[in-house]
């Protein structure tokens, strides 16, 4: 495998998928539509997969399980967005919402 | 150069990501996040992995966006101006903002392993040697949840009395 030198330090990486994941916090925690917050939800996971790719080619040049993961986190949120937008769907067919703070039947 | 590509991707991602979470309006939201995503692969072509940027494009700015404005197509009511954040949107930007704040101080304190100046070019072949040998179980694993989260979506999203 062959090693160049970086022109991009490696904290700028995590900055950036820290900033990033901030963001997809905020909007899980702000939005109230279901699908808005699936958007956000798919934020934070790339977030999560620039980081590991990241630390993979700088810090761990023979495992490289970083990039193994981030093809997992993929796939599965491929499986995960389906799923969820079939309970979205289900959820919006019987209340006539998609809003997650008027799905309240559970509340207390 | 390589910088200033860097730069241009993380404001490509950083803007998309913030019209995913501000913008009112759902449809827009989903064009900023493709960007997003997209900005999300120019980010791995710097990291030199090629494959998952091909990888990120087909399936996430592809087939995830089609999936959630179909989505958004078939949960549509009518688009109030009010009703896209909730009451707790300041306390979402505080408890953002704190993450941020957090993973910041966690990195500046870090002390790295070694040299953390050069990167590896892994190329795809060695990357799918390891896929199909060393996590090939793994790999086999999630192509059943890919199946039993297929059906699930179907049956779920099924309406009810219907047969199958």
């Amino acid at each position: 495998m062959e090693v160049v030198s970086a022109d991009v330090p490696l904290e700028h990486y995590l900055v950036l998928s820290g900033m990033l994941f901030a963001i997809g916090t905020y909007g899980v925690l702000a939005r109230r539509n279901a699908v808005l917050i699936i958007m956000s939800v798919e934020l934070m996971l790339n977030a999560v997969s620039i980081n590991m790719v990241a630390f993979a080619v700088y810090t761990a040049p023979s495992l490289f399980t970083g990039i193994i993961f981030a093809i997992f986190i993929i796939a599965v949120a491929a499986a995960e967005v389906g799923l969820a937008l079939a309970i979205v769907l289900r959820v919006f067919r019987n209340r006539g919402t998609a809003n997650v703070d008027e799905i309240n039947t559970l509340r207390w | 150069m390589t910088l200033l590509f860097f730069y241009l991707m993380a404001a490509t991602v950083l803007t998309g990501g913030l019209g995913v979470v501000l913008i009112r309006s759902t449809i827009y939201a989903a064009l900023f996040l493709i960007m997003s995503l997209v900005g999300v692969a120019g980010i791995y072509i710097l990291l030199s992995v090629e494959f998952l940027a091909l990888v990120q494009i087909l399936i996430y700015a592809g087939a995830v966006t089609v999936l959630l404005v179909f989505a958004l197509m078939l949960t549509r009511v009518e688009d109030l101006k009010e009703r896209f954040d909730g009451e707790q949107k300041p306390l979402g930007a505080i408890a953002a903002l704190a993450l941020l704040g957090a993973f910041i101080a966690m990195w500046s304190q870090t002390e790295w392993p070694r040299d953390v100046d050069q990167i590896t070019v892994v190329p795809f072949a060695t990357i799918s040697d390891a896929l199909f040998g060393r996590w090939a179980v793994p790999f086999e694993v999630a192509s059943g949840v890919l199946l039993v989260s297929l059906v699930g979506a179907i049956i779920i999203a099924m309406r009810e009395g219907e047969e199958a």
